[in-house]
């Protein structure tokens, strides 16, 4: 048994310590807002917080984690930085196929927590990781803008 | 042309027992289950019968010439108005644009609307260029617009009726506005939903008044957002990846590492080991491992042992392939365009002190790598046949092909269409071929519904890529600077060979979907010869983003730059020459170049390009400024987009293609290539199949030209131009044209 945090809640599943987190949310605990894309770190789909820090679950073995891990999804994400980045995403309708914007949303929320006033280079070192091929790129950097302007206001 | 072949070829039947029959309509009941909605809705008369092909006999409207409002508009007693979408939502936000069309007659209040995937129903949902049930080719808004049009005026008018009736006053006096119907010299008003149920049991209209452009309140309005645009950025969206049926359980399937190879042998004893895993089975196409969980489906695969037959494989490399393409080049192939003579032209105006352009063209395998990898779900239903959960695109042949495998009807073949994470072309194949997977998988485990998930690694070697390609071009322009002449010689793969498409995509030797976009261009060469070779491999290949435009368009944009600059001309007033009888074309060509500020200095470094091409009846011109660095790297800063696409139902989604469209091109342009040592694929995930990344995208500026034409597609048409566009930046400040594709082969990306 692995017990790990998910948005608040505790959890407990009967899985190998090496399944990695993606695998036990989406396949276990059936939180499929948590996207697989590559399975390498590679795209950002899967991207989850730990801690308030943006992390690829697919490359996050269970077993790493420890019940006090704070693990924040797409399904639990809340606070001003995220208000702002979904309100700021539904606003300039940023989605295309929308499979790897729970990931994009889950890194924009992170740098703003951290950063209200992100430069178009901020945004591209906290941003490149997270892979759309419907290359949505143009409005996910004007939203962010968006969102930022409302958390400074 | 390629609708038209598309639908001979469906007419013609998928042969092999595969035969297109027409399928019964589904039950009043069956429909409103499968939408969701409860009793007393508006889905009025099951059983219209309709002309398959209305379009043949009154070819002003496409699709059925009298309305169905049953097929495509549900108004609930809970006051929303569902529009089914016939075709799959990839991101390209058709759904949104068929309901708007739908919303816009009706009269509904955009906050009403919702929108659903139709089922698979060939008969109630052919496309109308193809006359099986599938999305592709930019047709979506074209074929629906007039049945939609018409559904949403035949439920208005249900609802006028309806009104009329309960308040016996006449139709003529009642009006709709935003969700509301009212009769204003007494004062009343309902709701769509309160009228819901007394129109249900209304005739449908035979005849409807459609509205006129200037009496638009939705369609063309910039402010509608998606009805996607909550769900997807809340986790809440379910795309088939997502599906979980009880008792489902995952497979994973080992397939050939090279194209052609078959199954030799298999040691599955430890991968039976692995926990988690339930079941190996060796089928026709590979070695399923079915598990509890995806993880360990994956973990089992891993521990399998399986040896391959590579006696009919490729086994070449693509450096091998290209070479031999080059040997193949060296021969006449078979005649695409023959206009005049075009040797004679291009050797007088080298005689006569015009100048002479070759250039030899190479294009990548490419993968379409949608961000959500391919899957379905399959349970067998216990009546027979079975239910699939899939982003569908295809969704007649996909029941066909399920049907043959399993030996049932079509019709026993169910499709929950779901949102698709990306397709990008790769989910509408001839074969169907991950679904017959699936569908093949649950035959042969039919204790549980199966979900048949591709990783990212299956995907990028997986094939169906956009085939490699190599053009040899020579053309001239005479002493005046005219474009005289022009030959051109394509040598690559064709994804219509040896499918039930053949028979029609391919003429006299030549695969339309090859020469696309060169055989027919729009310069006026009076000397043209254009020829293709069809070449064989078992790499399998398939339309991607554009089809042949990505690479027709591409050669010539980048050789008319040549030739310019060989005339001594500018690039936008060579081209504004030659277009004069192409009065659409030229429209965008000019707005692009007036946006771009065409003709302004440039700073050091700096360099700007222009390109300009039609496809799927979309005009589109793009303007790249680039950066070239001291070291010769190159940056693409600013896209300027010139589009019109006819009369545009949804502004901000017709952007939000053009923008995405230009990504697409710019990603594959600067880095992306599939190649293959000793028939195995060299790339595996993100890591070696360069995407584009946020640092890549520069800034893009949309401009729509205003149209009262026929709208048309903008899924497609905003790739072709976007490549060559930067290329002919960067040939405008080096001097050095770039023919061989992905650019960061030369160096110049890094």
């Amino acid at each position: 048994m692995v017990r790990i945090n998910v948005n608040g809640e505790e959890r407990q599943v009967d899985v190998p310590e090496d399944m990695p987190l993606l695998w036990v949310l989406r396949d276990e605990l059936n939180m499929t807002g948590t996207k697989f894309g590559c399975g390498i770190a590679q795209c950002g789909a899967c991207t989850v917080h730990v801690d308030g820090t943006p992390t690829r679950a697919c490359q996050t073995p269970v077993g790493m984690l420890t019940p006090d891990s704070k693990i924040t999804t797409i399904e639990g994400v809340k606070g001003k930085a995220a208000q702002a980045v979904q309100a700021a995403w539904q606003k300039l309708d940023v989605v295309q196929c929308g499979y790897c914007q729970s990931g994009q949303i889950m890194s924009a929320v992170a740098l703003l927590t951290d950063n209200q006033n992100p430069t178009d280079q901020d945004i591209d070192a906290a941003m490149d990781g997270n892979v759309c091929r419907c290359a949505t790129y143009v409005r996910i950097r004007a939203a962010i803008k968006d969102a930022a302007q409302t958390m400074r206001a | 042309m390629l609708h038209h072949l598309i639908r001979q070829a469906a007419q013609h039947g998928f042969g092999d027992g595969l035969s297109l029959t027409p399928l019964p309509a589904p039950s009043r009941r069956g429909f409103l289950k499968a939408i969701g909605a409860g009793a007393g809705a508006l889905v009025v008369g099951a059983h219209l019968p309709m002309p398959a092909l209305a379009a043949e006999a009154a070819p002003k409207i496409v699709g059925p010439a009298d309305p169905r409002p049953h097929a495509f508009v549900i108004v609930a007693p809970d006051n929303t108005v569902t529009v089914l979408a016939k075709h799959l939502d990839k991101g390209q936000g058709i759904v949104t644009g068929l309901a708007t069309i739908v919303a816009e007659e009706i009269d509904a209040d955009w906050s009403q609307v919702r929108g659903a995937f139709a089922p698979a129903d060939q008969k109630l949902y052919a496309n109308h260029f193809f006359g099986v049930q599938g999305t592709g080719g930019s047709t979506a808004v074209a074929n629906s617009w007039d049945e939609l049009r018409m559904a949403g005026a035949a439920a208005r008018a249900m609802l006028v009726a309806a009104a009329s009736a309960r308040w016996k006053v006449p139709a003529g006096e009642v009006t709709v506005s935003k969700g509301v119907v009212r009769h204003a010299a007494s004062n009343r008003s309902a709701t769509f939903g309160e009228l819901a149920e007394e129109a249900a049991k209304l005739p449908v209209p035979q005849q409807v008044k459609l509205k006129e452009q200037k009496d638009y309140v939705l369609i063309g309005k910039p402010d509608l957002h998606r009805l996607d645009h909550i769900s997807k950025t809340n986790g809440t969206a379910i795309f088939s990846m997502d599906i979980r049926r009880p008792g489902q359980v995952t497979a994973v399937l080992a397939r050939s590492p090279r194209f052609g190879g078959t199954v030799k042998s298999v040691d599955d004893a430890a991968a039976r080991k692995v926990p988690g895993v339930i079941e190996v089975i060796s089928l026709p196409v590979g070695v399923a491992v079915i598990a509890k969980n995806t993880w360990a489906a994956m973990k089992g695969r891993e521990a399998l042992t399986v040896a391959w037959d590579d006696a009919k494989a490729e086994t070449r490399g693509t450096d091998a392939m290209l070479a031999d393409y080059r040997k193949t080049a060296e021969k006449p192939g078979s005649v695409a365009a023959n206009k005049g003579d075009a040797d004679k032209a291009i050797a007088d105006a080298k005689a006569k002190g015009g100048h002479a352009v070759d250039g030899e063209f190479v294009f990548p395998y490419l993968a379409h790598a949608p961000m959500e990898p391919l899957n379905a779900v399959v349970a067998l239903n216990p009546e027979g046949g079975c239910t699939i959960w899939a982003g569908s695109q295809f969704q007649t042949v996909e029941q066909m092909t399920a049907a043959h495998i399993l030996g049932c009807k079509p019709e026993q073949v169910k499709i929950e269409t779901q949102w698709a994470g990306g397709s990008f072309g790769r989910r509408a194949t001839t074969n169907a071929d991950y679904i017959a997977e699936a569908v093949m998988i649950a035959k042969a485990y039919p204790k549980a519904p199966v979900h048949l998930v591709w990783t990212r690694e299956d995907d990028i070697k997986g094939g169906r890529y956009r085939p490699l390609f190599l053009h040899r071009i020579t053309a001239a322009v005479d002493a005046k600077g005219a474009l005289v002449g022009w030959k051109q010689r394509i040598v690559g793969q064709s994804f219509m060979a040896g499918t039930p498409f053949e028979a029609v995509m391919v003429k006299d030797g030549v695969d339309a979907t090859m020469v696309e976009g060169a055989s027919d261009m729009a310069y006026p060469v009076a000397n043209l010869a254009v020829d293709a070779h069809t070449v064989a491999s078992p790499v399998t290949t398939l339309w991607w983003r554009s089809v042949g435009h990505t690479h027709t368009a591409y050669a010539k944009e980048v050789m008319i730059d040549r030739l310019a600059k060989a005339a001594g001309k500018d690039p936008v007033a060579f081209r504004m020459e030659m277009l004069k009888d192409h009065p659409r074309l030229a429209g965008v060509l000019k707005l692009a170049a007036e946006k771009a500020g065409w003709g302004q200095p440039l700073a050091q470094g700096k360099g700007r390009g222009v390109a300009v091409h039609e496809s799927f009846n979309t005009y589109v011109a793009h303007v790249a400024d680039v950066t070239v660095d001291a070291k010769g790297q190159i940056k693409v800063d600013r896209i300027v987009v010139a589009v019109d696409c006819g009369e545009v139902v949804n502004p901000d989604i017709v952007k939000a293609q053009m923008e995405g469209g230009a990504g697409w091109g710019i990603g594959h342009a600067l880095r992306g290539e599939i190649t293959m040592t000793d028939g195995v694929v060299d790339q595996a995930n993100f890591d070696s199949y360069l995407p584009l990344r946020m640092s890549d995208m520069p800034v893009v500026e949309v401009h729509i030209v205003p149209s009262h034409e026929r709208p048309t597609g903008a899924g497609e048409p905003g790739v072709p131009t976007v490549a060559p566009a930067v290329a002919n930046a960067v040939f405008s400040v080096t001097g050095q044209p770039l023919q061989t594709l992905p650019f960061s082969r030369g160096g110049i990306v890094s």
